[in-house]
Order: structure tokens, then C-alpha cells, then sequence
């Protein structure tokens, strides 16, 4: 079977086209879902990508969370269904209570953009089972609000259940709590992170590595192996 | 204050109105009351007076530019040209570019945040009318001073206006420039490049036809920003009570013109419109005035059907306002449920605000009453034309006469290595990650070089893997000493850094940056600067496609240095043959290509060591550059060279620097016999390259080049991990690469 992964398209999505193509190159197959629909097409797995949906209006995410497509996948991230939000995603998923803390501006204050190096802490989880717990991957970064940030008690919850999924390595670049790039509910099946796996799928183009193609390749092993 | 309508302008003709406060010339308002037979309207002088400025109708550059279609080269290439939103060049495969660069000078140093970031809006709101989706941005930028206190307030709010915007869009920034001399202090140049890609079948025009045809405006709201000088008109013409004296800088929504973008091109995909504009300078009168004027017939509009965000405007600030995220189609009256709807679902107001008619005039009506009844034409396309006068400055022979070859040169190794490291470290020629680490380069997943390479490269399709290379160069201290030879080549480098990367160079589009044309220096600078250009592309054989003309960047009497800065665009059928920079293989040779001569007049050595600014700019050989894009090109398509870096400014020092530091290696040089070390590592001579080659490709590479007439030097190996000259210095990288990129950080924190 081929697994059938949907990306969320919201007004000012702006990586859906190439998290739809990365589906695709890790061999899947790619369904757009448009933000107004509440049908998610029986897709098997969904993405939320980057971007800046509602125009990051009142707070990064927090329109987005509302609209129809997110009762649906928020109902079925609780019943199980692998859900990945990138960067904008990720903030999503926060404001969606599917995952834990918040994301603040930057400590720079500007939009980072670079080959960020990151140090994968699970390979637990429907997102990451391709990784090696300690491997290093690197990948695009690129944002203004990317500093992770909870409070100390929901960090150390994080950290001794195993759910940090990602820390930067080598450079903190937005002062993210604890180094934090990415975590992933207990369950294993919701992860969100700052940086774009989908930027780096191909030798080709972006940063020139493939480090994150296994996002999409563990995935599908868990859905075609299910 | 009653409604000043055509009927009432009839029957008061000696009513006294605002022309003058309006920038008009008596002479110019003379002939407004001639084209109408009775004096204008509020609203048609209003038209008439943006219209007519130099900002739209190009009144002192136009008899200069009919030089970039009289001179055009013969070229197959070419599917739209100068006069539309911007010209269309054929890649190949059915694929069709669109490309143009255009200035936000002004705006951005009054406000630098909205006026860079509107300056990207206006100009991918110009890239989608042509019916192209936007792939990428790029934006050559141009400060005072780098240690003076305004650079620090105009540089960081215009770079994050840019990204703020740009990144919004999800548009790849891919390269551009950052430039720093004193000559911008008070005018920074704030250029903005798009390039979009669309199918030949899919190219849209700016024209009105068919009469019943509706006309739409979409996207945002009409507000009371970025009125400008028709500020004074309301004023003057209206109760004080009215919303007069508008900020004049307008005020940008990138997530709005996102929506327009995906919602445009759905439109297109389903071929809803006949025609389309956007709005941008001059806004409604503009767009009205072009689409009527291009267009068969003539068009009827109700003004009072405009979604405003501000419900006192006057129709006059209707006309005139230049809110951003705003689109207007021509729509037959049997799709205009469908393009509705669309609009609808990416949550764009639209609305009929008119249509057009089987008449020749553009009639514009204010709740029932007439208030604009032109010949379009009059408004949008027959502007007045001046022919300023212009003459070689008196001072152009002295500052030619002041040598920079007798400047001191540096003599023993350690003072060579002193100045690399003086110049490396130098705001122009220093990393600038700085800035370009503040825009995504990632996004849209087709980027395949990105600054700091020599030109950006953007795949365009995924399954066959064509691409284009876009590189925007521009040269103000070589067009200063001489404007002729400045603005060509400021187009050579463009056109060498595109065939670096492996692309073969198509087509131009020129930003022109001048002082104040009222100056018959700074009018001769730019008959000369366009004289130049149009002579480089007809030998080059790259038509100019489109651009912009940018004058009065001036303060006082003092003009900016002149700035044509040239972009080309070429096209690489895979994508996978692109050339980068980096020297990233150990034990390849470094060869140099092209004639090193001693020239060094408006160098950044003479910049950076003496602070000096005379001589003659680097000799151009056009016949020269084309053959050695041709060895680029085909060493790029046959594997014979693992990296290329074109020399400009800096010369050859300041290359195989930039090469080292982005591949993480060194380089041993040796200077080349008949060469001093000091000319070999600093001399700006143009026409050169240096390209690393595997030794097992050296006989082949430089055969082919011995056999074609261009002269090949081995010059050194990549080796090591420091920069190494035999017998005069050596910098280790590290050494070399903090000096690099600690400068523009400290100059900004």
C-alpha cells in the first residue's frame, strides 16, 4: 500500500507545496487539505507546515487552531494518527494543547535563516524512528518566533518522560529553553519542531544534505507496517 | 463643498486650482486644458498630476531609454517587451520567465521598514500580473557610510522590511548586494528584483477589451495611505475636516498579498480574466488609465463602489491613494461569478467597480455624477517628454586625471597582507550573512545557489531540472569616473557572475539610480550610463526587458554617485551542471582566466587603503566577457570545472578569499610571471575568473581554452588551511574568515 499523508494548507501557508513534494520523494503520497474543510480525506498521517497562517495575527498559530480542518485533527492526533507540525506547524500544535509550552520572538529579535545542526534525542516516536537517539542532522532553520519556552515544571516532564525529540547542537539560535528544537506527545504520534525537514530532502537543493527525509520514510514504515 | 463634476469644471473655467502644489509646470496644465477643452476636474488633475510625474511617466529619461529598443539585439528569446508590468523571456520547454527590478529609494529612507517591504510588494504584485507565479527575490541595497549613526537606523529596518515581507510570501531570497559610500548617506538605493515563471500559454497583458467586459479591483481596501502629494490637493479642495495630509509612505500587509497571490493564480489556472494590472505607484488612476489606454474601447467606473478602509476619503484620494495588496482584472461578464468565488474562498474582497465601454474615454462617476471624462491615452501613455539639457561636468577631467596607479602600493609581504586583510574585512567587501541570514533562502524547496554565490539559481521544474540564474550587479565609484563605461560594466559582471554559475545569460533588466535630472551633470551621467548599457546589451545580445528609472537621489546639490545597477537573467537545462563558488576539493588547481593589467581606478583597494576615488575605471572588452561565459558555460556542461568566482571588485584576493572560506579550504598561489604581487592580488581588470579544475580535467580545460583564444594561468592548488602567496604571506583561514564576518556584525550591534 502507499500511505496517504495530508498537508494543511491555511491562508499564508507558505511550505505546503514542498512538504507535499518531500512526501512524495520519500514515497508517499502527497493530499492537500485546505484549511475550511473538516474531511480529511482519509489521509493517514497529517502535516501542518511553516508558514504564516493567519498572518501570525493576534499570536503565531492562534487563528489557525481554530479553523475546521484542526477539529478534526486534533480528534483523530488523540486517537493516534502521526501528526508532524513544522516551525508555524509546531507553534500550531502548542496553541492546539496537542503539545506542551510556547514560542516566543527570538532572543535576537530577528528572523534566523541557516543550516541549523541538531541532535536527535528519540527515535521513539511515528516521526523519528529512522533516527538514531544522539545522531546529528542538520537542517534549515528559519524564523522569527522560534524560542521554545515552558515552564520548569512541564521541562522537566518533557525531559524525564523521554519527549524532547530535538536540541540544537553546536549553536542555540533563538534561546530556546534547554536547547529545545522539537518534542512529541507521550503517545509518540504528535511531534512538532522549529527547523524544516522538508527543506532538506534533496542533494540538489537548500542546504545540499537529506537529513530530513527520514521524518517522512519513518512515517510511512509505521503506516505501510501497520 | 459641493462636488467639483466635468459639467461644473465646464462652467467654471477660471476657477483657480492647485496645479502648481501638485508638482505640474504652467506649461503642463496649459496642455491638460487643451487635451479637455475646459480646465480639469479635482479628480482629473489629481490623475493628470501623478500621471505626468517623472515617477510614472519617465519625462526626463524616456528620449534616453527608446535607446534600449533601437538598439535591441536580434534575439529569439524575447516574448514580452519593454512597456509591460515586465518583460517575458523564453527558457526553453514551453517555460517562459518574467523578471524586473525595480527602486523604493525615497520611501525607504523616510520609513525604512514600509518602504523596503512595500518595495518587494510592488514589485511581485508586477511579476503576478504578468500571469506568472513568483519564484524568487532578490534586493540590491545601497547605504551611507557603515560606521555613520543614520546607517544604523536606515540598514536594520530595511533589511527586516525586506525579510518581513519577503519571508511572509514564502519567496526565496537568492542574492542581491550590499553597498556602503557616503554618496548614499540621506539617499539609500533600496532595489527589489522578482522572478516568476509561467507557461508561454499562460502570459497575461495589461489591456482592456471588449466592451460589457467588467472591471475588477481585488485585494485589500483602499485607505489614505501613501496619497503623497494629492495630500495638498485635499487639502486645498476639500473641508479641512476631511482625512488630509496622509502619511505618504504606504503601509504594507504581506499575509493580504499572499492570499492575492494564491488567489491570482487560481484565477489564472482557470483563465477567468482578459486582462490585468496591479496597483502600485499612482494606484487607481494609474491602473485605470493603462488597462483603458492599451486597451480597444474606453471605461466607465463607479468610484463610489471602492471598498475603503476609511469612509471619508474624496474621490480624489480614492484615485490617488497607493494602498499595497490591490489588483485590477478585466473579466468577461460570464466569468465574473467564478472569479467571485474564487476570491472568496482565499477570503479577497473583490468587486465590480466598472466596465468597459464601446466609447474611447475613461469616464469616472462619483455617486451618479461625472467627475473624470479623458482620452485615456492623454493620462496613461502621452505624458510630457523632456529633453533636458546635459554636459560633461567641468570637474570629470580632473577626477579622470587623478590616477589611482600612483597611489602607494604596498611593497613586502607583510604589508600585502596587512591590506588583504584591511580589504577582506572592509564593509563592501566583508561577509554580509548578516543581512542575508535575515531572509529565507529555503523556501518553495527549488533553490539550488543562493547568495553568497555569484548568482542565485532557482530550479523551475523538478522532473526535467531546468533553472535560471538571476545575479543584480552595479558599480557607483567605476560609473562616477566614467558613466559610459560604468554601466557596462556593471552589466559585465551580471553577466559573468549568471555564466559562473553555469547559465547562459538571456536577457537584462536595469535599475537606473541618478541624481537630479534638473542637473546637466548628473542628465549626461545618465545619457552616457544609457548609452553605455544599450550599447553592452546589443554586443552581449541580452535585450533589455524592463526596469526602472530612479532620479533626484540627491540632497541638496550633492547627487549619488551614478548607480545603474544592471540584473541579468539566464537559463541552465539541468540544474545539476551548476557551478558553485566553493573551493571544496582539496588538490584541485586554481586557474586564472582572462588578462590581469594594472588597473585599480575606483578599486576597493584604493577605496579601503587610500580612500580614493579617481582615474579610469577597469577597460571593458565586451567581445571578451562573451568569450569567457562561453568557457564557463561550456566547462560548467562538461564537468571540467568544479568551481567558479568571477573577480569584480576586490580583484582576484578578495575571489579565492570568498572561494576558501565557503569550501572550507585553503589555496597556495603563486604570483604569475610577468605580475607584480601587488597587481595579481588586487587589480579590479574585468573579464576574469577563476575556476578550480580536478588535474585530471586540466588539459582538457585548458586546451579548450587555448584553442578558443582566452588566456588561461595556473595560479595555484586549493591546499591547506590558510591563503597562502609563495615567497610574500600567508593568513590562515580561520584568521581570515573572522576578519570576514566580524565586520558587519560590529558595525550593527
Amino acid at each position: 500500500m502507499t500511505a496517504r499523508i495530508g498537508v494543511v494548507t491555511f491562508p499564508g501557508t507558505l511550505d505546503d507545496r514542498d512538504t507535499q513534494r518531500a512526501i512524495s520523494i520519500a514515497g508517499a503520497e502527497a493530499v492537500p487539505l485546505w484549511h475550511r474543510d473538516n474531511d480529511l480525506k482519509q489521509v493517514d498521517a497529517v502535516v501542518l507546515p511553516g508558514g504564516f497562517s493567519y498572518g501570525d495575527y493576534l499570536r503565531a498559530g492562534a487563528i489557525s487552531r481554530f479553523s475546521p480542518v484542526m477539529g478534526t485533527v486534533i480528534e483523530q492526533a488523540h486517537a493516534g494518527m502521526p501528526v508532524l507540525g513544522i516551525c508555524n506547524g509546531f507553534q500550531v500544535l502548542c496553541e492546539a494543547h496537542l503539545l506542551p509550552g510556547a514560542m516566543l520572538r527570538n532572543t535576537g529579535l530577528h528572523f534566523v535563516c541557516r543550516d541549523q545542526k541538531l541532535r536527535v534525542e528519540t527515535a521513539d516516536t511515528a516521526w523519528t524512528s529512522d533516527y538514531v537517539p544522539g545522531q546529528e542532522i542538520s537542517i534549515p532553520l528559519k524564523n522569527i518566533d522560534g524560542r521554545y519556552t515552558a515552564d520548569e515544571r512541564t521541562l522537566d516532564e518533557l525531559e524525564a518522560e523521554g519527549r524532547v525529540a530535538f536540541r540544537y547542537s553546536d549553536v542555540n539560535p533563538n534561546g530556546s529553553l534547554r536547547d529545545i528544537a522539537g518534542i512529541t506527545n507521550a503517545a509518540g504520534n504528535v511531534v512538532g519542531l522549529m527547523p524544516h525537514p522538508e527543506h532538506a530532502v534533496e542533494p540538489l537543493v537548500g542546504t545540499g544534505r537529506t537529513d530530513g527525509l527520514a521524518f517522512f520514510t519513518s512515517v510511512i514504515k509505521k503506516l505501510v507496517n501497520a | 463643498m459641493s462636488l467639483d463634476t466635468v459639467k461644473h469644471s465646464a462652467e467654471t473655467p477660471d476657477s483657480a486650482q492647485p496645479w502648481k502644489e501638485l508638482g505640474l509646470k504652467e506649461d503642463e496644465y496649459a496642455r491638460i486644458r487643451e487635451i479637455l477643452g475646459r480646465r480639469p476636474t479635482g479628480a482629473e488633475l489629481a490623475m493628470y498630476s501623478v500621471m505626468w510625474s517623472e515617477h510614472c511617466s519617465y519625462k526626463s529619461s524616456k528620449v534616453h531609454l527608446k535607446q534600449f529598443g533601437d538598439k535591441a539585439p536580434q534575439t529569439d528569446a524575447l516574448l514580452v517587451g519593454i512597456g509591460e508590468n515586465a518583460g517575458v523571456v523564453d527558457v526553453g520547454q514551453g517555460y517562459a520567465v518574467t523578471f524586473k527590478i525595480e527602486s523604493h529609494n525615497h520611501p525607504s529612507y523616510i520609513e525604512p521598514y514600509q518602504g523596503a517591504a512595500t518595495g518587494v510588494g510592488g514589485i511581485v504584485r508586477d511579476i503576478l500580473a504578468m500571469g506568472a507565479r513568483p519564484v524568487a527575490v532578490m534586493d540590491p541595497l545601497r547605504f551611507g557610510a557603515a560606521d555613520h549613526p543614520d546607517t544604523k537606523r536606515v540598514l536594520p529596518g530595511v533589511v527586516a522590511g525586506v525579510g518581513g515581507y519577503g519571508n511572509c510570501l514564502g519567496l526565496p531570497n537568492i542574492g542581491g548586494e550590499v553597498v556602503f559610500d557616503p554618496c548614499y548617506q540621506g539617499n539609500p538605493l533600496v532595489n527589489a528584483l522578482c522572478v516568476g515563471v509561467m507557461k508561454h500559454e499562460d502570459i497575461h497583458l495589461a489591456k482592456a477589451s471588449g466592451a460589457g467586459n467588467k472591471v475588477i479591483l481585488y485585494g485589500a481596501r483602499t485607505g489614505g495611505d501613501g496619497i503623497g502629494g494629492v495630500s495638498v490637493l485635499a487639502s486645498e479642495t476639500f473641508d479641512s475636516t476631511g482625512p488630509s495630509r496622509r502619511p505618504a509612505v504606504q503601509v504594507g500587509d504581506p499575509f493580504q498579498e499572499k492570499l492575492l497571490i494564491e488567489c491570482t493564480l487560481e484565477i489564472f489556472r482557470e483563465q477567468l480574466v482578459a486582462g490585468i494590472q496591479d496597483l502600485g505607484g499612482a494606484g487607481l488612476s494609474c491602473a485605470t488609465s493603462e488597462l483603458a489606454s492599451a486597451g480597444s474601447g474606453g471605461m466607465r467606473v463607479e468610484l463610489d463602489t471602492v471598498p475603503l478602509r476609511d469612509a471619508t476619503l474624496s474621490p480624489e484620494e480614492i484615485l490617488m491613494s497607493e494602498s499595497q495588496e490591490r489588483m485590477c482584472a478585466i473579466v468577461e461578464p460570464d466569468k465574473v461569478e467564478r472569479f467571485l468565488e474564487i476570491c472568496e474562498k482565499w477570503d479577497v474582497i473583490a468587486t465590480v467597480i466598472g466596465e468597459v465601454t464601446e466609447g474611447t474615454r475613461l469616464e469616472i462617476y462619483w455617486h451618479g455624477e461625472q467627475i473624470v471624462d479623458v482620452p485615456p491615452r492623454s493620462v496613461a501613455h502621452e505624458g510630457p517628454t523632456y529633453h533636458r539639457p546635459y554636459a560633461r561636468p567641468d570637474w570629470q577631467d580632473a577626477l579622470q586625471a587623478d590616477d589611482a596607479g600612483k597611489l602607494a602600493r604596498p611593497v613586502t609581504g607583510e604589508e600585502l597582507r596587512e591590506q588583504v586583510l584591511a580589504l577582506v574585512g572592509s564593509p563592501n567587501q566583508a561577509s554580509k550573512a548578516w543581512v542575508t541570514d535575515q531572509y529565507d533562502r529555503f523556501v518553495q524547496g527549488n533553490t539550488v545557489l543562493a547568495q553568497p554565490e555569484d548568482s542565485g539559481v532557482v530550479r523551475i521544474d523538478a522532473d526535467t531540472d531546468l533553472g535560471v540564474a538571476i545575479a543584480t550587479d552595479g558599480n557607483g565609484r567605476y560609473t562616477k569616473l566614467d558613466p559610459y563605461a560604468g554601466a557596462q560594466l556593471a552589466l559585465a559582471e551580471a553577466y559573468r557572475n549568471v555564466a559562473a554559475t553555469g547559465a547562459k545569460p538571456l536577457a537584462v533588466s536595469d535599475c537606473l539610480n541618478f541624481g537630479s535630472p534638473e542637473d546637466p551633470a548628473v542628465m549626461w551621467q545618465f545619457a552616457e550610463a544609457t548609452r553605455g548599457l544599450a550599447d553592452g546589451c546589443l554586443a552581449l545580445g541580452t535585450p533589455v526587458t524592463g526596469g526602472n528609472v530612479s532620479l533626484y537621489n540627491q540632497t541638496g546639490d550633492a547627487a549619488i554617485h551614478p548607480t545603474p545597477v544592471v540584473a541579468v537573467l539566464g537559463v541552465i537545462d539541468d540544474v545539476n551542471r551548476r557551478t558553485p563558488m566553493a573551493f571544496a576539493e582539496q588538490g584541485q588547481l586554481i586557474l586564472l582566466l582572462g588578462e590581469t593589467r594594472e588597473e585599480f581606478g575606483g578599486s576597493a583597494w584604493s577605496q579601503v587603503v587610500h580612500d580614493h576615488l579617481g582615474g579610469l575605471p577597469p577597460a571593458v572588452d565586451l567581445e571578451r566577457e562573451k568569450l569567457l561565459a562561453e568557457i564557463l558555460i561550456s566547462g560548467s556542461r562538461d564537468g571540467m570545472i568544479d568551481a567558479a568566482h568571477d573577480l569584480s571588485d576586490g580583484g582576484l584576493i578578495q575571489a579565492v578569499t570568498e572561494s576558501c572560506l565557503r569550501g572550507g579550504h585553503g589555496a597556495r598561489l603563486v604570483v604569475p610571471d610577468g605580475l607584480d604581487a601587488f597587481t595579481f592580488l588586487f587589480s579590479e581588470s574585468a573579464g576574469r575568473a577563476v575556476v578550480a579544475v580536478p588535474r585530471s580535467e586540466e588539459l582538457r580545460f585548458t586546451d579548450m581554452c587555448g584553442a578558443r583564444g582566452l588566456p588561461v594561468t595556473r595560479i595555484g592548488v586549493i591546499d591547506g588551511d590558510a591563503v597562502e602567496v609563495q615567497g610574500e604571506f600567508a593568513i590562515p583561514l580561520a584568521e581570515l574568515g573572522a576578519v570576514h564576518e566580524a565586520t558587519i556584525p560590529a558595525l550593527l550591534a
